[in-house]
């Protein structure tokens, strides 16, 4: 389970299938897939005949789900190679959808933020948005004093991958960003930083 | 009267002081002997000569300083000033409320002329005598919210209303207590106060969202907040940790007068009038304490308040370092002798 209690962080309630959108477009990342595929049953046929899956396989549980994804029969499905590659192509089916598409987000949290992101400055309301964490509890984490993020982040305190200095990584999440705030840990007595822990496996 | 505006740095040399009348007038905010969490919200009126609330946006011998490390900050960092698309309206809402205060609160260093939507607008301690047209952005060397808060002491924010919550969509912050416009903005309510302790569980926020939501124009209101300082630096961002945090590990029993500042925040929240939003002042007033034992009812009580202060807001604030110290150093100025309620020098 995520940490509970961290008010600026969003709340993946799970992937519910609206059955009256005109448009489904799922984003899964890894583990993702399995938020689509343990609610195949929603999915009937007009929806299938609606849908658009994009996925990409990444992560120890979450590769080789292209096959029983491929077999739901959406309208539409692309893999992707990268998360960079995947954005691009989420880009380009929101720049032109209509009224009434409805976007599900599926896998890490990292993933989830950035195409949010994605989705916000195509004018989609966050609120709208249906999400489902699976798969690593790895932190995306924005560097407060460079600006830098750092993907993928299991340990805290850990070396910004932009400035090297050492971030504890803080419990306050921008949506906006994706990501959550780095602070320098040991700022006030420079090679003071304790020992990495591993906290977000 | 005029303000002998002072000539001082807030990094560097650090030659920040306050003149002995303007200790008189410092926004002391503890009127009890111990600690107390509350949301303290009290409406914003003019208070007596003598005291910041003399007007409703207070100027005083810092601001030609002030304005000038504003510009030093924003120099290094543009990103300390920043606005959602959809705030222009609020932008002009808080032009306007500021040149209309500071030019009513001080007519002798400010003065602006409408006629129409030309307006004219003269700040004598900068030097600035602009004429531009109300509304139309490409009138002004910046965007109204940036142009009139490099005019205006203290932090700004403008929280927009909707969906039952207030979102911080812009913001001019360089003189902030350890947090960042550049994550925070777009956040509501309760997603900007996460990382406070406390005050969640105490249904703080509720309330103080509540009420705010009810704000009504004309009826301004404010609150204090409070926390230290080492060294008068107004810019103790979170982006410049690294630059200020080793501060914190330099206090000593000899330098506490110098260095150990009580930094306090005047918050007044102003319901806008076109756009609906609220604008969020964070004005910021530094002590140091050989200038805070000079007034004997401080010197008396605020040592008391620290020592009641909750681990986690010892924490939260960052105290924890020099607390013990600051205290003893302290203690020499109380001698026991009970002290008079509210916040003002007897």
């Amino acid at each position: 389970m995520l940490v509970e209690g961290i008010k600026s962080r969003p709340v993946y309630r799970g992937l519910t299938i609206q059955p009256r959108a005109r448009r489904h477009i799922f984003a899964l990342e890894g583990e993702g897939a399995h938020a689509l595929l343990d609610r195949k049953t929603e999915l009937d046929e007009t929806a299938r005949s609606r849908s658009e899956i994009l996925y990409l396989g990444r992560g120890s549980q979450g590769k080789g789900h292209d096959e029983a994804l491929r077999k739901l029969g959406a309208d539409m499905f692309f893999t992707a190679p990268t998360i960079a590659t995947l954005l691009f192509r989420l880009k380009g089916t929101l720049a032109t959808a209509h009224m009434g598409t409805r976007l599900y987000i599926a896998g890490t949290e990292g993933f989830i933020g950035q195409a949010m992101i994605v989705a916000l400055d195509n004018g989609m309301d966050h609120a709208s948005i249906i999400t489902e964490h699976r798969g690593s509890l790895a932190r995306r984490v924005q560097c407060v004093h460079c600006k830098g993020i750092t993907e993928d982040v299991t340990h805290s305190p850990f070396a910004c991958s932009h400035c090297s200095l050492p971030l504890l990584v803080r419990d306050h999440y921008s949506r906006r960003l994706g990501a959550f705030q780095g602070v320098n840990v040991d700022a006030e007595e420079p090679g003071s930083a304790p020992d990495p822990e591993e906290l977000f496996l | 009267m005029a303000i002998a505006f002072k000539q001082e740095t807030f990094r560097d040399d650090f030659s920040y002081r306050n003149s002995p009348e303007n200790i008189r007038r410092f926004p002391f905010p503890f009127d009890r002997d111990e600690y107390m969490y509350s949301v303290n919200m009290e409406p914003h009126v003019k208070g007596q000569k003598g005291t910041v609330f003399e007007s409703l946006i207070d100027v005083d011998e810092h601001y030609i300083a002030e304005m000038h490390d504003r510009a030093l900050v924003l120099k290094e960092d543009p990103l300390r000033y920043q606005a959602l698309p959809h705030m222009m309206t609020a932008q002009w809402d808080t032009l306007e409320l500021l040149m209309e205060e500071q030019a009513a609160g001080y007519p002798e260093h400010f003065t602006l002329i409408r006629n129409g939507d030309q307006w004219r607008w003269i700040n004598r301690p900068l030097g600035i005598d602009d004429t531009f047209t109300f509304g139309d952005r490409a009138t002004l060397p910046y965007e109204p919210l940036e142009y009139i808060t490099r005019q205006a002491q203290g932090d700004f924010c403008i929280v927009d209303q909707r969906d039952g919550n207030l979102w911080m969509d812009a913001g001019m912050v360089t003189t902030q207590a350890d947090w960042s416009l550049d994550f925070d903005i777009g956040m509501n309510f309760m997603e900007w106060h996460g990382p406070v302790p406390l005050a969640h569980q105490m249904g703080v926020f509720e309330r103080a969202l509540k009420f705010l939501l009810n704000l009504q124009q004309g009826k301004p209101t404010r609150r204090f907040n409070w926390t230290m300082t080492i060294n008068p630096r107004l810019d103790t961002s979170p982006e410049n940790y690294p630059k200020w945090g080793p501060d914190r590990a330099t206090v000593t029993p000899e330098n506490v007068g110098d260095k150990v500042h009580l930094r306090v925040e005047v918050q007044t929240l102003w319901r806008l009038p076109r756009s609906n939003a609220i604008l969020f002042v964070i004005r910021c007033y530094l002590m140091n304490m050989n200038e805070l034992v000079t007034v004997p009812k401080w010197a008396r009580r605020f040592p008391r308040v620290l020592r009641t202060l909750p681990p986690e807001l010892i924490d939260y604030k960052g105290l924890t370092r020099y607390r013990e110290t600051t205290m003893d150093w302290l203690s020499k100025y109380d001698d026991g002798a009970p002290t008079s309620p509210g916040t003002f020098p007897d």
